[in-house]
């Protein structure tokens, strides 16, 4: 402990994990009260406004897919900075930061999956068309999925860390790739039947409440990441105390 | 109760790795096999636990419980590997152990917080049984020997991992074990320390 | 033996354990099939059952060559088969653990991706119903390939060619049954009878043949 906590002092002051926890504590209540506050107000706007003449009360789904949806890529864009802070900086929280990411980012791209497929079967009769655009986030939910199951089948976090760093810069560098020929794809088949999302410009009416909300979510994002890294740092504290548990039993009675 | 070995030979592939072997322990007895690497040890033992089949000979049990004719089912075996998971916690481990072979008939194994202090680890139990060191999980797997009661050990190479004072601890485990009747065979070629065991030397065939 | 079941359990869920693995598995396989063939709805809905079991099929044979290795390789399987309790119940209890961690997921998780494949209602149900009758099949088939398998240092791949020839039946009579679910002029119960029967013949030869094939390969 007190060998990489030396190491660590080189660095700047955050990268210590014990001064990151000091500044969690800190920041934590504030930023769930911020984040509570901007959501109640988002909620009130989002029931407040009229439905769409067209799409009646299912717009107000949209309140909520499209921030979780936006959230989505921003976590994976978060993870993929933390794995450059593990493979370049060999920063010590960045590699808790990728970890915590991981789980949020999948929780945020099932809820925009689900709320998508809650809205579409109104729409367009169906729980799923292989869109482009809903396709790719299929896609990047099962990166997620296959993230945490790499994270959760390496125990040791020092030796995971560089591995799980480099298939999220493989994968955030694939992103474009599988976008691209995932419309490829979609043009190349599709039937013209399938109404885009991103149709006519949005109404001011529509927009203040998703643009609140889509605050809130990111506040909600800013929190729970921060909250999870805290709990990351703590698990390994105890899985190191843990480990010297292990290594002093039997000793003292034993040794004559 | 008396476990018999009747001219036991065994064969690996094509070798044949020992040949003619006969003992006879009684309760409270113990037989200590030793030998230069090779020599059939493990054989030896593996055979007696009914792992393998003898090429020859037979082992049996004579006054043993009704409805026991191999010592197979009332024995312990403990080989090079602990039998234990590192996933679990060694609660875990040695739990399912105790609730899965039962005891045998004539005896009752010991509470697993005892058995885990009898070999000097009770603070540990709830950790998992991949943090502890091998010495360590050496003296958990010799727990597993009490948690549940059998009259037979059958010890392959017990006291490998261990250092001195695990190694008196564990002697003292067998002769408790040999105080209350019970037979013990081990394969080893670190003295244990047991007063008055047989021995059986092991030679191997010279080709 | 009810302690065996629940430490396999507990071990598939544990860090490392394969009861996750399968369900992903089990989709991406789903999710990238329309990519190969098309996002055609109508398509989808069509093959929808058929994916839906070659993917459950595949995914169920993941996990199955640790079955018994991973018991061989810390010397539990030695224990286990010098029991007085038959080494055939160990191994259908075994068989059973793995299904409730691995098998029962995909059942749970077919629904879901039967959505993906626009498949409707009924068709989702009876696929549902097909898998949860079929897949503890495979699990005793592939108990037999991974008793064959459990001396070879890299059985892993060897047992999923030896079981899938095997598991044949088990996709056709599944699937046919969830074809006749939906299209009405076939009837619906004769192949899901057939596919119960294959599972409980499976249930009786699997664990035999699978104890045996330890039994032999001790060493």
């Amino acid at each position: 402990m007190s060998e990489s906590s030396l190491a660590i002092r080189k660095f700047s002051d955050l990268a210590n994990p014990t001064r990151f926890l000091a500044l969690a504590d800190r920041v934590l209540p504030w930023l769930a009260a911020l984040t509570l506050l901007v959501f109640a107000v988002g909620l009130w706007l989002s029931f407040a406004t009229e439905g769409d003449y067209q799409q009646g009360e299912t717009v107000r789904i949209m309140y909520v897919h499209v921030p979780s949806a936006w959230l989505s890529m921003m976590c994976y864009t978060v993870m993929a900075i933390s794995a450059l802070g593990t493979l370049v900086w060999r920063h010590p929280l960045a590699d808790v930061s990728a970890r915590a990411a991981a789980p949020i980012g999948a929780c945020f791209t099932f809820l925009a999956l689900v709320t998508g497929s809650l809205w579409g079967k109104p729409m367009w009769g169906t729980w799923w068309v292989w869109d482009a655009r809903l396709t790719s986030v299929f896609v990047l939910f099962l990166m997620y999925l296959g993230l945490i199951a790499l994270n959760r089948a390496m125990d040791d976090p020092s030796r995971s860390a560089r591995v799980s760093a480099v298939l999220i810069l493989v994968g955030f560098v694939n992103i474009p790739i599988i976008k691209f020929s995932v419309e490829w794809w979609n043009t190349l088949h599709q039937p013209a039947s399938v109404i885009r999302l991103d149709g006519p410009t949005i109404d001011p009416e529509f927009l203040r409440p998703l643009i609140v909300m889509a605050i809130a979510f990111t506040l909600l994002f800013f929190t729970l990441h921060i909250a999870a890294m805290r709990n990351e740092i703590w698990r390994r504290r105890v899985a190191s105390l843990r480990r010297q548990a292990a290594r002093n039993a039997g000793r003292e009675q034993l040794s004559p | 109760m008396r476990l018999m070995a009747e001219g036991l030979s065994a064969r690996r592939g094509e070798d044949l790795i020992f040949n003619d072997i006969s003992f006879a322990l009684a309760a409270g007895e113990a037989l200590v096999v030793t030998g230069p690497n090779g020599a059939g040890k493990s054989t030896l033992l593996r055979v007696v636990a009914g792992l393998l089949e003898p090429e020859s000979g037979r082992v049996r049990l004579e006054g043993g419980p009704w409805g026991f004719e191999h010592p197979r089912e009332l024995s312990h075996y403990l080989g090079h590997r602990n039998a234990m998971k590192r996933e679990l916690t060694v609660e875990e481990n040695l739990t399912f152990w105790q609730r899965f072979l039962g005891d045998s008939p004539g005896g009752s194994g010991i509470d697993l917080v005892e058995a885990a202090e009898a070999v000097g680890l009770a603070e540990i139990i709830h950790l998992p049984f991949g943090y502890l060191s091998a010495g360590q999980q050496r003296r958990m797997a010799m727990a597993k020997l009490i948690v549940a009661f059998r009259p037979i050990w059958l010890l392959d190479e017990p006291t490998a991992a261990l250092d001195v004072s695990a190694d008196r601890l564990f002697a003292g485990l067998v002769a408790a074990h040999l105080d209350r009747g019970g037979i013990v065979v081990a394969a080893t070629h670190q003295p244990l320390g047991l007063a008055g065991a047989k021995s059986l030397e092991m030679t191997g065939f010279v080709h | 033996m009810i302690a065996l079941f629940f430490r396999d359990l507990k071990l598939s869920v544990r860090a490392g354990g394969g009861a996750m693995i399968g369900v992903l598995f089990f989709m991406t396989v789903v999710a990238v099939i329309p990519f190969g063939v098309g996002p055609d709805l109508n398509l989808l809905a069509r093959i929808g059952p058929a994916i839906l079991w070659i993917g459950a099929l595949l995914a169920s044979l993941l996990g199955l060559d640790r079955l018994f290795q991973a018991e061989r390789e810390d010397g539990s399987l030695d224990l286990i088969m010098m029991q007085e309790t038959p080494l055939l119940l160990a191994v259908l209890v075994k068989c059973a653990a793995h299904w409730t961690a691995t098998g029962l997921p995909l059942v749970i998780a077919s629904p879901f991706l039967g959505l993906f494949m626009n498949m409707d209602e009924g068709a989702i149900g009876a696929t549902m119903v097909t898998l949860l009758a079929g897949t503890p099949a495979i699990t005793f088939i592939g108990a037999v390939g991974a008793a064959v398998a459990v001396a070879l240092p890299r059985g892993g791949l060897l047992v999923s060619i030896l079981v899938l020839p095997l598991a044949i039946p088990v996709l056709i009579f599944g699937v046919s049954a969830v074809y006749a679910a939906i299209e009405d002029p076939a009837p619906f119960l004769p192949p899901f009878m057939i596919l119960i029967a294959i599972t409980l013949f499976f249930g009786v030869i699997g664990p035999v043949a699978a104890a045996a094939a330890l039994r032999h390969s001790a060493d």
